[in-house]
């Protein structure tokens, strides 16, 4: 009886054109079967073209030989690899710029946004100004001024300056000593390793313990201890082996030790001093949204300034910082991309002249396409689980 | 950019079968040629402050829109790097590209091209600075070098370091300009390209041109060539004929300053050859008979063209050689017009 009655009750479903939810699927069926199409549609007349003007289509290209010279490479290259390994080279090159210039751009965005709440008037000023004057200016400009400036200031390498002892700058770049391969080295790596790890845990339990009993612990201290040490100790260990790859000119340029061109220099300053601009606002408007009653919060415990911000504003200022910083750190891997202008082998660099050489442009753009999003999606996925840690935890 | 207009041109564009002749039917139909040159190489093909194009590769596309239209100002020019200009030419963009560009067997069939007749013959050099004290392209191990991207030039480097068992770190930049203030500024060693450009950019770009030696190695074969798309041969037939008159022209002593006594002339070559009797034109895809007559009245002969711009009534005073009329001991020889 009761469930007849329930069943008189419940509302009869509507016929299916009628029904809200029927109607939802059949929409949403509808419109990824036209995207689907237009793709289809796309690409098939893509083909089409392409056969009917004669010009060549698909990968195979990438296993050919490259035959063109890179100036810049991480990694082993010479013109008889393949336009893959070429492809390979610019994106190291890509990842190595953007890697290096998002640390760097975080530090100096945070320096610049610090100092533009300072309550010293000539460093907030001049922090105005960098900021005004950094954004406002397009990036390719600003490029082109700092690679001029690399490259027209320094003297030729025979008149190279030495500021320190075998280290050279000239308009090839700056030559530097580095260590040569030694067995010590992956020791030495192992180490720093374990001493990054040990200094992680003892930190963890530093915090439970403050947490329980209020002591503290020196972590600092004995974490530089950890990480420098270690390796220290592995390096005597092994005799404290020294030998250096020294440059020293040869020819046209120098030979031996590592160097630093001026296309990546230009490249990785303009992109470092161009985001951190932004860096310095986001920063700033983070610490300002924090409402300055926890400040005086904090105060009335009796905290440090130093405290206070590490406790207390940073924190909270983080979680409105972090969601636009991804932006900028997808903004400055993307302004990567303007390496073109200034001749540093970057991705795209070298997919212009693959594309250029092989007559293979829709291959050579889906794939710029393919791993720049890749990167983008990369950045966004860490940054994101990042966010959801720093995140109010709602109950 | 060039290059995503060129998938959304090939993905949109429509797939009718290649007719007899769209390129000549387009260029009518918008009452000008487009012609794909140089953002600037002196001598070849750059913009006065005015913007007005001149130079020995826009005079090709001045002839040709003589050829068309009677009038040789009717050319829409669009400045392409070497990066830019086989996209753009594929995609339609442009209706030839007249800028130094290499024949090449990859470029005419994989990228979708046909080459006119050579309008230039040239061999890639290097340009070194005098107080580096280098004689020979042999001596440059180490070196670095400054080179445009996307070239045959930067192809033919690695070649020639590869099989010397040489070292060389390339700096390669798109935009000309660019390459050129790099090298001058002292950024390379030495800077490569065909050796006319080479001294091109010498006389027109170095601020003392007595400072930098052009070294005596040719690593290449440089055929210079105007470019058109595969499949329309009604186009490229205009292009290479046009061409050809100029050529043939200077092989029969045909002047921009005799033209019309030469109208006059009994020699039935001539004759043909200046429509004054007719059927060239005809042959052509419809024509107005006085085609070559029109082109080397805007132009002058092959002898003039080449004498403005580059040669000894030029500041680049490149010598004839290889770019001689075949019966003066060089290359240019152009099949007979009837």
């Amino acid at each position: 009886m009761a469930s007849e009655t329930a069943d008189a009750l419940r509302p009869k479903r509507p016929p299916p054109w009628n029904d809200p939810q029927v109607r939802g699927i059949a929409y949403q069926v509808l419109f990824v079967g036209a995207v689907v199409a237009l793709g289809a549609f796309l690409v098939h007349n893509t083909l089409q073209n392409l056969q009917r003007q004669n010009i060549a289509s698909g990968f195979g290209f990438l296993h050919r030989e490259a035959a063109f010279g890179i100036g810049e490479s991480l990694i082993d290259y010479s013109p008889a690899d393949t336009y893959f390994r070429a492809f390979l080279v610019g994106l190291t090159n890509t990842l190595y710029v953007a890697a290096i210039g998002i640390v760097l751009a975080t530090i100096l965005g945070t320096v610049i946004g610090l100092a533009r709440l300072s309550s010293n008037w000539l460093v907030s000023k001049l922090a105005q100004v960098y900021v005004e004057t950094f954004r406002n200016i397009p990036l390719a400009l600003q490029l082109f001024f700092w690679w001029g400036l690399l490259r027209g200031s320094a003297p030729a390498p025979r008149q190279a300056w030495q500021p320190l002892p075998d280290v050279f700058v000239s308009n090839r770049g700056i030559v530097f000593p580095v260590p040569l391969h030694d067995p010590a080295h992956p020791w030495m790596f192992l180490a720093l390793a374990i001493g990054v790890v040990a200094t992680w845990v003892l930190w963890q339990w530093a915090r439970r313990r403050q947490a329980h009993t209020g002591r503290q612990f020196p972590t600092g201290w004995a974490g530089l201890g950890l990480i420098v040490g270690l390796p220290l100790l592995a390096f005597l260990g092994f005799g404290a082996p020294l030998r250096m790859d020294v440059p020293a000119l040869k020819g046209f340029n120098f030979i031996g030790g590592t160097a630093l061109s001026p296309e990546f220099g230009a490249l990785l300053i303009g992109l470092v001093i161009y985001t951190a601009s932004f860096i310095a606002e986001i920063v700033r408007a983070g610490i300002l949204a924090v409402s300055w009653g926890q400040s005086e919060a904090a105060m009335a415990l009796g905290l440090t300034s130093g405290q206070r911000m590490r406790l207390v504003v940073l924190p909270q200022a983080l979680r409105v910082i972090i969601p636009p910083m991804t932006s900028q750190y997808l903004g400055l891997t993307k302004n990567s991309s303007l390496a073109v202008l200034i001749g540093f082998p970057d991705l795209v660099s070298v997919a212009n002249t693959t594309m250029n050489q092989t007559g293979q442009a829709i291959e050579g753009i889906a794939m710029i396409m393919g791993v720049y999003l890749a990167i983008s999606l990369t950045i966004s996925l860490f940054m994101n689980l990042y966010n959801r840690s720093v995140a109010l935890v709602e109950r | 950019m060039r290059t995503l207009a060129l998938a959304l041109a090939l993905g949109f564009g429509a797939t009718a079968a290649a007719q007899a002749g769209p390129t000549l039917d387009k260029v009518k139909q918008a009452g000008n040629v487009v012609c794909g040159v140089q953002t600037g190489v002196p001598g070849f093909g750059q913009p006065d402050s005015q913007g007005k194009y001149s130079g020995f590769n826009v005079d090709i596309c001045r002839a040709i829109s003589a050829a068309l239209f009677g009038d040789p100002e009717k050319v829409k020019y669009v400045p392409l790097t070497a990066q830019q200009r086989f996209t753009a030419l594929q995609s339609g963009e442009v209706d030839l590209l007249s800028n130094n560009t290499t024949w090449t067997l990859q470029r005419d069939t994989e990228l979708g091209f046909d080459f006119a007749p050579v309008v230039f013959y040239d061999g890639q050099g290097f340009m070194v600075a005098k107080k580096l004290n280098v004689k020979s392209a042999k001596e440059l191990n180490g070196a670095t070098i400054c080179v445009q991207p996307g070239t045959t030039t930067e192809l033919n480097l690695a070649d020639y370091f590869r099989s010397n068992k040489m070292e060389y770190k390339p700096v390669v930049i798109e935009k000309v300009d660019e390459v050129i203030a790099a090298f001058f500024s002292g950024r390379c060693d030495s800077f490569t390209t065909d050796s006319s450009a080479l001294a091109a950019q010498r006389t027109g770009r170095a601020s003392n041109p007595d400072d930098y030696v052009i070294l005596p190695e040719r690593i290449s074969k440089e055929p210079l060539a105007p470019v058109v798309r595969h499949g329309d041969n009604q186009w490229r037939d205009i292009v290479t004929w046009v061409i050809y008159a100029v050529m043939d022209a200077e092989e029969k002593g045909i002047a921009q300053k005799n033209l019309d006594d030469m109208t006059k002339n009994d020699d039935p070559n001539i004759k043909r050859l200046l429509g004054v009797t007719p059927g060239m034109g005809k042959a052509l895809g419809g024509l107005d008979e006085k085609w070559a007559y029109n082109a080397i009245k805007a132009v002058g002969n092959y002898g003039e063209i080449f004498d403005k711009h580059l040669g000894l009534g030029s500041p680049l005073k490149l010598e004839r050689g290889y770019n001689n009329l075949w019966t003066k001991g060089g290359l240019i020889y152009a099949p007979p017009i009837r």
